[in-house]
């Protein structure tokens, strides 16, 4: 029988966000960061985003990548601080940094819903 | 091509208070002299008083590791004229702890070697079996890349999370847990998931992939630890979503 | 064995500045920082689609001051640090058989920035038709 670990599920997670780090974030940040605020492209009308954003499908793919994604950067900053801080409150520091992972994805959760 | 090399060789004895520090010698440059025949050198002619590990002399006892110029490297594979003009700084094999010079205790390792269970592990209670295992050529390729190991453990030198965290049961020792899972022979793997899932185990690697450059004999401890978290994750999901007599 | 009479060698804290593939291994490392800024700075938007026209152009309007700008060009270039040595690694990270054959690692690096390209050319055309 296999012992049930939790660490194996936060590192799946982890994998799953920088997977979706890796393919979509390029895109997202070219573009919403650079692109439309410099004005190298026209940016879509509010109405346009409103309508992606008000699709029920897209407030799910998106909770689900920003989730993943958060859960990706909690999990290698807890790592980096273990090894480039030396820090001793190792237990402490995990949960500070999922802690924070999950504050992010409840804010997703709210600020995604208030489109509707 | 100058005659001589300057090394710099790590000296410390526990009896003094002194800490760790370099004392220079001037050994012939020879075109064929690696810097394990330096040390025999200066062991054989000039201070006899010099410690450090060394057997085969050819890339395959694992005995001679040690720190080349900040890199884990086998003494007996570094050539002198690589590293001329010099001087070459020799230190003890990085993140284990000196017994004397250039010696390290290794007792670290020499513990979690066995906790993987680095053996044939077989269900069945036979001791003698009617002829041999038998193992196409194909089953010997999915493990035989990380049977070459020599526990030589440049690997742990060049690891930053176990020379920061020595609980972490480091790449030799996982790697070889995946020589034996991926063989044909073995039905021990359930075992060996057990001591890896451990957080000590297989989760503290972070991929640096430093143990993977070092390696003398590209064993890649890198990627067997990277797959096996895949596995493990796995196994762990099954056993979340298993009934128990399905486990 | 009653004392331990060995050396314990301490490790600086600046151990990851001494080898060039160690300060390239925290960089990546720190690309996830990136990454989670990204995800704040997409929800700000988000939310400023939510209250309306004017926020939706105050938003691109501070996104386009020169702090952010600055702010969001590394960023962007920690992104691509991310993409490009996740892509690299995956073949060492995964032992990939097809029919008993190991796939070479060029191909699965490459067949991943073929996945970039689609998931870049789908956004693209969803958030631009």
């Amino acid at each position: 029988m296999t012992k049930r670990r939790i660490e194996p599920l936060v590192w799946m997670t982890f994998s799953a966000g920088g997977v979706t780090a890796a393919m979509f974030m390029p895109v997202l940040a070219f573009l919403f960061a650079l692109a439309f605020p410099l004005g190298w492209i026209t940016p879509p009308s509010r109405d346009h985003l409103l309508d992606i954003l008000q699709n029920p499908v897209t407030f799910l793919v998106l909770l689900g990548m920003f989730t993943v994604m958060l859960v990706h950067a909690a999990h290698r900053f807890r790592y980096t601080l273990y090894d480039g801080l030396q820090l001793k409150w190792r237990w402490q520091i995990a949960m500070l940094c999922y802690g924070g992972a999950m504050l992010g994805a409840g804010a997703a959760f709210i600020i995604l819903g208030q489109v509707f | 091509m100058a005659d001589s090399i300057t090394l710099r060789v790590t000296r410390w004895r526990p009896d003094k208070n002194t800490p760790p520090g370099p004392q220079e010698y001037d050994v012939p440059l020879r075109k064929e002299w690696t810097v394990l025949d330096g040390l025999n050198h200066i062991k054989d002619e000039l201070d006899q008083t010099l410690a450090f590990r060394w057997s085969c002399r050819m890339g395959i006892c694992g005995s001679c590791g040690m720190n080349v110029n900040g890199e884990p490297r086998l003494s007996c594979g570094a050539f002198l004229t690589d590293y001329a003009p010099g001087p070459v700084d020799v230190e003890p094999l990085a993140n284990f702890p000196i017994a004397r010079d250039l010696v390290v205790d290794m007792s670290d390792f020499m513990e979690k070697l066995p906790r993987v269970k680095p053996w044939i592990i077989r269900d069945d209670d036979v001791t003698e079996i009617d002829g041999e295992y038998l193992q196409t050529p194909e089953e010997l390729d999915a493990y035989k890349q990380f049977s070459m190991c020599i526990n030589c453990m440049l690997c742990y030198a060049a690891c930053p999370v176990y020379g920061l965290d020595p609980t972490f049961i480091g790449p030799a020792a996982i790697a070889l847990a995946e020589r034996y899972d991926l063989d044909s022979r073995d039905q021990g793997a359930r075992e060996r998931l057990d001591v890896l899932i451990e957080h000590e185990g297989v989760w503290g690697c972070t991929f640096v992939g430093e143990c993977t450059r070092v390696c003398p004999k590209h064993v890649d401890p890198a990627g067997a630890i990277q797959r096996y978290k895949l596995k493990a994750a796995q196994e762990n999901v099954k056993a979340f979503l298993l009934p128990r007599g399905m486990r | 064995m009653s004392q331990d009479l060995t050396y314990r060698r301490p490790i600086s804290t600046w151990w990851w500045l001494r080898k060039r593939t160690y300060f390239v291994f925290v960089m990546r490392e720190l690309s996830s920082l990136f990454v989670a800024w990204f995800v704040f700075f997409l929800l700000l938007l988000i939310r400023a689609v939510s209250r309306g026209e004017a926020a939706y152009e105050d938003f691109l309007d501070w996104a386009s001051s020169p702090l952010a700008v600055v702010v969001n060009v590394v960023a962007f270039v920690f992104i691509v640090v991310h993409t490009v040595t996740w892509f690299a690694v995956t073949p060492q990270a995964m032992a990939l058989q097809v029919r008993g054959r190991p796939v070479p690692a060029p191909l699965v690096i490459g067949a991943q920035y073929v996945g970039l390209a689609v998931v870049t050319a789908f956004v693209w055309w969803l958030v631009l038709r």
